[in-house]
């Protein structure tokens, strides 16, 4: 019950929410390639058909999708510029060095479109599958990658408990802050070497706590005979269902049509 | 009264998936000298609700005042009232930091503006009265044993000399031996300095020993505020809220279904005893003066 809610899953049931965690990721990738590939105001259209119906599967309000967007919105707003203005063309408006082109105008509007859209379409799978169910679609699908020794499973291991840690040691922090704040200390006033001195007696503690628990964690671990991936089996191994399967036909679907699109450029 | 709760609400997350309404209408006063015990169920609320007597959590509504002062007034300064009204969290050993323990101890009446020589002194009466020795002083808090670490971080917020002394759980984790030892300490400085404690505990066995007001938390609304005693006696409506009566309570009604006079009441283990001896000691004497009627 942490103010930050890690990630940003979005708790609900949905047929997205129930999707096996790997068709959403790569068919997130597909979608992505898709929005780079389509050139017209028809493949556009398509996209945001796509993108509108997950949304509305989802089942996650609109405004929690739209909130993903604000953090891009400046690098958004760079790209938009610069494209408005140094793309050659046709001149509009000459104004001082700046010079504003048709096709500069044109650039500009299919970049803002394109990010709003590959920003929002990847938010609704982070908002539709949890960190670790999306950890574990990471280690299946690069799983080929063990041929070439590059230790997936350890990795994958590491992320999840680098994400598990994340509330555990907020919580954490938040409790130590309070029990100082009790003992007078103060976080909020003074300049900056104050504020920096005054972390201390949060930083201190918190380091402590934290190598206790990888510690503790590894103990724990190794009590039950953990020793790495090797013929290591699951719990829940991911399993193809029939709506997986149906999912998969959808997105290959939307590939094929927008690789077409993209051809006769609509 | 000296800290007053109206109408206190609190709701966690407000506005988001996870809102959880974590205080419901609290309305409670605290008086002067109370030893107050918090019993509740895990989640009932009872962190949430010490949290804001010293102005930790800013309430969701309502309001709450120390000596008659509204702590979340405009220009209050909660600093100062931090010093009056000390909190030692769970397990406080987790907030050492310092290098050697006296050090530790003086971060408190460091922060309140003290002199290094007032805060030294106010430091080491603080280490005597939690029973930590000299010898401890200049070795690094992370050192000690829990037991110590324990002691020493209670001690870091007695050192602030507050009038109000809030723990939560100060005694989970620790043995037998060191948990009486803190709680009779703490007994110890209410009875002498004449400070208010408010202590959360799911040890009904040392609510029963030590306060002598019990409040029952359940689901963010206060189930029970009575004395131990009379709070016990709802012990069937208390295993509801997933609490308990102290064992000895249950043994005293076992008994007097049993058919033997005893006081259910009992709040301790000698209490217990000595209403059982007499009970079976009248048992005795009206036997022996059944029998004697007999023989007439």
């Amino acid at each position: 019950m942490g103010e930050i809610t890690l990630g940003q899953y979005y708790p609900t049931n949905s047929i997205l929410h129930r999707l096996d965690p790997r068709v959403k990721f790569l068919g997130t990738l597909v979608y992505i390639v898709a929005l780079f590939l389509v050139r017209g105001p028809v493949g556009y259209a398509v996209c945001a058909a796509a993108l509108i119906s997950m949304i509305v599967l989802s089942k996650v309000p609109f405004r929690y999708v739209l909130k993903s967007l604000k953090p891009v919105v400046l690098i958004m707003a760079v790209t938009m510029l610069f494209n408005l203005l140094l793309t050659p063309g046709e001149v509009l408006w000459r104004f001082w060095i700046f010079k504003i082109t048709e096709e500069g105008i044109r650039m500009a509007a299919k970049m803002g479109i394109r990010l709003v859209f590959l920003v929002s379409g990847s938010s609704i799978m982070t908002l539709t599958t949890t960190p670790n169910a999306l950890t574990d679609a990471m280690e299946r699908l690069f799983g080929f990658l063990k041929i070439i020794h590059v230790p997936v499973h350890e990795i994958a291991m590491m992320m999840s408990i680098a994400l598990r840690f994340i509330p555990i040691l907020t919580e954490e922090t938040d409790k130590i802050k309070k029990a100082q704040i009790a003992r007078g200390a103060d976080f909020e006033t003074g300049g900056f070497v104050k504020r920096m001195r005054a972390m201390i007696p949060l930083l201190v503690p918190l380091f402590v706590s934290a190598f206790r628990r990888a510690n503790d964690l590894a103990m724990a671990m190794e009590a039950r005979c953990y020793h790495g991936g090797a013929g290591r089996t699951q719990m829940k191994p991911l399993r193809y269902r029939k709506a997986d399967y149906i999912a998969w036909a959808v997105v290959a679907a939307f590939l094929a049509v927008c690789i077409c699109l993209s051809v006769t450029g609509w | 009264m000296l800290i007053e709760i109206q109408d206190l609400c609190y709701t966690y997350g407000e506005g988001t998936v996870y809102e959880v309404m974590a205080l419901d209408h609290v309305n409670l006063k605290i008086g002067e000298g109370e030893f107050i015990g918090v019993i509740g169920h895990t989640g009932s609320g009872k962190s949430t609700l010490i949290q804001h007597l010293n102005g930790l959590i800013k309430p969701t509504s309502g309001r709450i005042l120390f000596e008659g002062k509204d702590i979340w007034e405009e220009g209050y300064d909660r600093r100062s009232l931090r010093t009056h009204v000390g909190l030692v969290f769970q397990y406080p050993e987790n907030q050492l930091f310092e290098t050697d323990v006296l050090t530790d101890v003086m971060f408190g009446p460091k922060n309140e503006g003290l002199t290094k020589e007032e805060c030294e002194q106010r430091a080491k009466m603080a280490l005597r009265q939690v029973g930590i020795s000299e010898d401890l002083y200049k070795v690094s808090p992370f050192e000690l044993s829990g037991g110590q670490k324990r002691r020493v971080a209670v001690a870091g917020v007695l050192a602030m000399d507050p009038e109000v002394l809030i723990l939560d759980e100060p005694t989970a984790g620790l043995d037998p031996g060191g948990r009486n030892e803190l709680l009779n300490q703490i007994k110890y400085l209410r009875d002498k300095r004449g400070i208010t404690v408010i202590l959360v505990s799911h040890s009904m066995e040392d609510m029963a020993v030590y306060a002598n007001r019990l409040i029952v938390v359940h689901e963010g609304k206060i189930a029970y505020d009575d004395t131990p005693r009379n709070v016990f006696t709802h012990h069937r409506e208390l295993e509801k809220m997933g609490l308990s009566a102290p064992q000895i309570t249950y043994v005293m009604h076992d008994l007097k279904a049993r058919g033997l006079e005893v006081d259910t009441r009992a709040l301790t283990v000698n209490e217990a005893a000595r209403s059982i001896l007499m009970a079976l000691s009248l048992r005795k004497s009206m036997k022996t003066a059944e029998a004697q009627e007999k023989q007439d």
